[in-house]
Formats: C-alpha cells, sequence, structure tokens
C-alpha cells in the first residue's frame, strides 16, 4: 500500500470518528447527567440532515443549512424532552429503551410522511468542493478535512464548555449528585432540557455535514446510533474523553480493517475469497474490538463503576 | 383457579379459535396471519425469560432469531440445491431435525454473546448486546454464500413427519403446539428453583450472592435458554415465509419482540400471546387505515410505556402482580 492512500484512509477514518463523537458526545452526556438511554439520538441526526437539505433546497446556502440543522435539531430536541424524556427519568431502563424506539418509529414515518421515501440530496459548496493539495503533495478532499476541523473544534469548545464555564459545572455537578444541585437552587428541569437540546444538536449536525457525503433518507442516523453506542461502551459511559478516544479508535478501526483486511488475506488465499472472508471480517471488526476491550474493561477505557 | 391462570389458557385458545374459525370460513390469509402470531408470541415467550424473569434487557434477540432462522435456510438450501454441506453432511429439509439444529445453533450463540455481555449489567448490558446483534446483521449481509443482502428463498415448506405441511392449517397448529409446549414449560421454570433464583437475582443481587448462588451463572443460564427458544422461533418463521434475510437479524427485530412483551404484559405468562395477537391485529388493521403506520404503532407503544405499564394482561387482571 502506498504513502499516500495509507493517509488517506488515515483521514477518512479521522473523518468518521469524529462523525461519531459529535453523536457519542451527546449520547453519553445525556446518560451521564440524566441517566437515560437514548435510542432516538439517531433520529435527531436524521432530522438534522433533512432540515439541512430542506434549507439548502430554500436557500441554496450550505452555510445556512447547517444552521438550520442545528437549530431543528435543537428545538425538536428541546420539545420531546419536555414532551416525553422528561416523564422517563424515574424510570428503568427498559421503559426508555421501549419509549425512545417508540420515538423512533413516530420520527422516521413522520419524517416519511413529510419528505416521501426517495433519498435527498446536498450538494457540497463551492469552495470546500474539490481536492486540496496537503504537505507532501498527498491529494485530500477540501470537504472531508472540513468536516475533520468542525469536528474538532466542536469538541475542544465541549470540553471547554464542561470544564471552564457555569454550565459545565452544573452539568458536571449534575451527574454527580443531581438532589444536592437542585437543593443549591440550579433549575435541574430547565438545565437537564438544556443538555438534551444540546447533545441533540450536536447529533443534527453531525447528520447535517454527513449530508454532501452519503444520501439523506429515512433510517440513515440508525446505523450511526449502533456505532456511537460501541463508541460509548469503549469510552465508558458518561465521559467525553472516553467518546473522543472511542470514537477515533472505532472510527480509523472500521475505515482501515475495510481496505487491509481484504489484503491481508490476499497474501495466503485466491483474491476473490480473500475479498469475501476481508470484507466479512471487516464488517465485524469494530465488534471484535469492543469485545476485547470489554474482556479487560468491562466499564469501559475511561469509565467508572458500571 | 386464579384469574391469571384462566387468562393463561384463554388468550392462547383465542388464538386457536381465530384460526379454527378462519379455517372453516376459507380465510387462509387469516391463518397465516394467526400463524405470524403464535410464531412471533413464541419467540416474544423466549425473550421473556431473560426480561421478565430475569430482568435482562436484551436488545439483541434478533440475532437468535435470524441464527434459527439461518440455520432452517441453510439446511433446506442444500437439501433443495442437492449440494453437500460441511463434512459430506447433507441438507435437510425435515422440521424436527432443522428444530434442533436451529435450537443447538442458536443456544450456542447465546452462550457465546451471554458469556460476554453478561460481565457488564444495565445500560452497558443493553448497548452490548445490541451492538452483537447488529455485528450478525452486517456479518450475514456481507456474506455472499447465503444471498448476502438479498436472503435466500425456500422453493418449498419443510416436512414434518406424518403431516402435509402446505396446508395453512396443518402449520398453524404444528406452530400453535409449540408454543403451548414452551409455555407449559416455561411455566414450570419460573415456578422451579432455578427460575426462583433466577427472579432472585432480578430482585437483589447481593442476596443471591449471600446464600451462595452464583448470579452470572444462573443469568447465563437463563439468556441460553432464551436465545434457545427464540433461534426455534426464527427456523419457524423462516419456514413460514419460505425466506430468510438479514432483516431478521436486524435490531428493529429485536424491537418488535420487546414490543411484543410490553404490550402482553411482561413477566406475564400468556403477556407474549396476547402482545403477538394485538401486533398483528393493530398491523392488520392500520395498515389498511394508513400507509403510514408506523406512526401509530409508535403512538400506541409510547402510551403503554407512559401510562399502562402492565400491558393487555395487566389492564385486564388488575397490578395483581407488579413488576418491579
Amino acid at each position: 500500500m502506498s504513502a499516500a492512500l495509507l493517509v488517506e484512509q488515515l483521514l477518512n477514518g479521522l473523518q468518521f470518528g469524529v462523525m461519531l463523537f459529535l453523536m457519542a458526545a451527546g449520547l453519553t452526556l445525556i446518560f451521564g447527567v440524566m441517566g437515560l438511554i437514548n435510542l432516538a439520538h439517531g433520529s435527531l441526526y436524521m432530522i438534522g440532515a433533512f432540515a439541512a437539505a430542506g434549507t439548502a433546497a430554500l436557500t441554496g446556502s450550505f452555510f445556512l443549512a447547517l444552521m438550520g440543522a442545528l437549530m431543528a435539531a435543537a428545538i425538536i430536541g428541546a420539545l420531546v424532552e419536555m414532551l416525553v424524556i422528561r416523564r422517563l427519568y424515574d424510570r428503568d431502563h427498559l421503559d426508555q429503551v421501549l419509549a425512545t424506539f417508540a420515538l423512533i418509529l413516530i420520527f422516521s414515518e413522520g419524517t416519511r410522511f413529510l419528505f416521501g421515501s426517495l433519498p435527498l440530496y446536498l450538494d457540497t459548496p463551492d469552495i470546500l468542493s474539490g481536492p486540496t493539495t496537503l504537505p507532501g503533495g498527498i491529494e485530500y478532499s477540501k470537504y472531508r478535512l472540513f468536516i475533520i476541523s468542525v469536528g474538532l473544534a466542536v469538541g475542544a469548545g465541549l470540553f471547554w464548555l464542561i470544564a471552564r464555564t457555569r454550565i459545565g459545572i452544573q452539568i458536571r455537578a449534575g451527574e454527580a449528585d443531581r438532589e444536592m444541585i437542585a437543593a443549591l437552587g440550579v433549575d435541574i428541569r430547565k438545565l437537564y432540557t438544556m443538555v438534551f437540546a444540546l447533545g441533540a444538536a450536536l447529533a443534527g449536525l453531525a447528520g447535517a455535514m454527513i449530508g454532501p457525503i452519503q444520501s439523506v433518507e429515512v433510517g440513515m442516523g440508525e446505523p450511526v446510533l449502533i456505532l456511537a453506542f460501541v463508541v460509548i461502551v469503549i469510552g465508558g459511559i458518561g465521559s467525553i474523553k472516553g467518546a473522543f478516544i472511542g470514537a477515533l479508535l472505532v472510527g480509523l478501526t472500521d475505515t482501515l480493517g475495510r481496505i487491509m483486511l481484504p489484503q491481508l488475506f490476499g497474501l495466503f488465499m485466491d483474491a476473490s475469497s480473500a475479498t469475501t472472508v476481508g470484507a466479512s471480517l471487516a464488517s465485524m471488526s469494530i465488534y471484535i474490538l469492543m469485545a476485547g476491550i470489554l474482556l479487560f474493561k468491562p466499564s469501559g477505557l475511561f469509565g467508572g463503576q458500571s | 383457579m386464579r384469574r391469571e391462570t384462566i387468562l393463561n389458557i384463554a388468550i392462547p385458545g383465542i388464538l386457536l379459535a381465530t384460526a379454527l374459525i378462519a379455517w372453516a370460513m376459507g380465510e387462509t390469509y387469516i391463518i397465516t396471519l394467526a400463524t405470524r402470531a403464535a410464531i412471533l408470541a413464541l419467540a416474544a415467550v423466549g425473550l421473556n425469560i431473560a426480561l421478565g424473569l430475569g430482568g435482562l434487557v436484551s436488545l439483541g434477540h434478533a440475532a437468535f432469531f435470524g441464527v434459527g432462522g439461518y440455520a432452517m435456510g441453510i439446511l433446506a438450501f442444500h437439501a433443495q440445491n442437492y449440494m453437500p454441506l460441511l463434512g459430506g453432511l447433507e441438507g435437510t429439509k425435515s422440521m424436527p431435525i432443522i428444530w434442533l439444529v436451529a435450537v443447538v445453533a442458536s443456544a450456542l450463540t447465546a452462550l457465546v454473546i451471554g458469556a460476554m455481555s453478561l460481565r457488564t449489567s444495565g445500560v452497558y448490558f443493553i448497548m452490548i448486546t445490541l451492538a452483537f446483534g447488529q455485528m450478525l446483521y452486517y456479518f450475514a449481509i456481507s456474506w455472499p454464500t447465503y444471498g448476502g443482502d438479498d436472503g435466500m428463498s425456500i422453493y418449498l415448506r419443510n416436512n414434518f413427519p406424518g403431516v402435509n405441511t402446505l396446508v395453512p392449517l396443518n402449520f398453524f397448529l404444528i406452530c400453535f403446539t409449540i408454543l403451548a409446549v414452551v409455555m407449559v414449560l416455561t411455566d414450570r421454570l419460573g415456578k422451579s428453583a432455578f427460575g426462583l433464583a433466577l427472579q432472585a437475582t432480578r430482585q437483589n443481587v447481593a442476596r443471591v450472592e449471600a446464600v451462595g448462588l452464583a448470579p452470572y451463572k444462573l443469568r447465563l443460564v437463563a439468556f441460553v435458554i432464551s436465545g434457545a427458544i427464540t433461534g426455534l422461533a426464527g427456523a419457524l418463521f423462516a419456514d413460514l415465509n419460505r425466506f430468510v434475510s438479514p432483516t431478521m437479524l436486524s435490531w428493529h427485530m429485536s424491537g418488535e419482540i420487546m414490543i411484543l412483551i410490553i404490550l402482553g404484559g411482561i413477566a406475564r405468562l400468556s403477556g407474549p400471546v396476547a402482545g403477538a395477537m394485538l401486533f398483528i391485529a393493530l398491523e392488520y388493521v392500520l395498515e389498511d387505515l394508513s400507509h403510514y403506520w408506523h406512526v401509530y404503532l409508535g403512538a400506541i407503544l409510547l402510551g403503554v410505556v407512559l401510562f399502562a405499564r402492565g400491558g393487555v394482561v395487566g389492564l385486564i387482571l388488575g397490578r395483581e402482580v407488579a413488576h418491579d
């Protein structure tokens, strides 16, 4: 494999990882603060993508589309929190799973009703389309670099928000002892709505940014949701740092596995069965990674007690 | 007789009566729907052992359902194409052998997945069972020998000694008998020493450990039994449709099986049957009403979870046996 191809695949893996981080960060934050497992997080990703496609069709501007996606996901997230999710904090995980599964059914069919079953496409804005030359003479897609930069910037912003701001202090306090911070006069209901909307906005942003790479369609959020779960299991529930490391691990393993495993098997098999076996194993690689990490650290790399 | 016992006989009785009346009236489609309900109920009875008795929220039972389905598909595929299977073994069209293979294969799958997942608990367990289920789903999609993404068709329904399985009512009766037998066994299991210990692990792990029992082992055994029953249901489901595809392994299937239990009533013997009948009936009525019937299904499910946690059986009986 040439160095250029390797760098390109590493960057692809990084881009995928950064996307997963945006999803996993919201999930892990919502679980950490409110103790809620939210299967409908993938729907918010889908809503972000559809809102972006809709806004782009209306205004023709990609950056307005990103804003639209953020707003739509945050607003719908806040509404869902106030109408449904709020009733689930005191329930057991089974109820949370079922209720948020019900939300998926409603959101998916609702979106199909509004936008139809055909996939939508989002155009890459002109200044971000085409390749750019990296140091070392390697050509790489500008748009994917844009996703990586936005993802890293949002990640840095999130760390800053959690570690340095007043809201961050309240969020961390909420994770540690929710009764105490309620007793100290923090409006816990508003805090919860805010955290949920923040997580939703991150998912929406991820969905909108992936729009120009994949097609925008109903059900697009679910594969990403399940990968985000794998990320959280690897990183440890409730840990943003864990989500970040886990996301990069999963993104790189998946991307590199798909390229390298068929080649690896090609060394001692004929080409067609190497492709078959390699591709099948590559599709399982991240789950094998997850199982391996669980064997040694049942509560994830950065998790506390499970 | 306790009211729940009456209900445990009455609810499957309604299913049987529906099929018989449909047969008398020549409504083949209704018999097929009743068969589907019986098979889905069987899958849910299986999940209910892990979920209801053991309190293990497995979101990966589609894995076992699909493994059962693929066991049937692969055996029948080799038999219908006269291709030898591994090591000179032949495929088969005989239901009892297929069932045995489906049960063993799904039990082994459950053993491996359970051994890893049960090291964790709570949300981790939910996410990990979901992830392992999805792993098999992607594996089935990317493995081209047995149809990959497209799945594979079996041309003729498999045989059962002495019964013409091509007659819809006969196949229904086979499925219904299995369901009834498994329900009786499940009832016995729940009241056995093992079942009581398992329920105790759901309520208080520390006390179970204090009396010298190993919760991990109890749960693993329950998970394997649960997976094996769901796998058997998968083999029947594939036989009903004469078709196997990765859809049987998808996490929507896991969610659907879980919905059946909740609609019917969790940790109730006849809950899964009531839930499956209600689900099929809803599907039948709502699909006619609107193309987008999943919206209504979602709304009903949300309503049941938020406001009527006992499901159908709970509504009929009141909260006599509260699930903790």
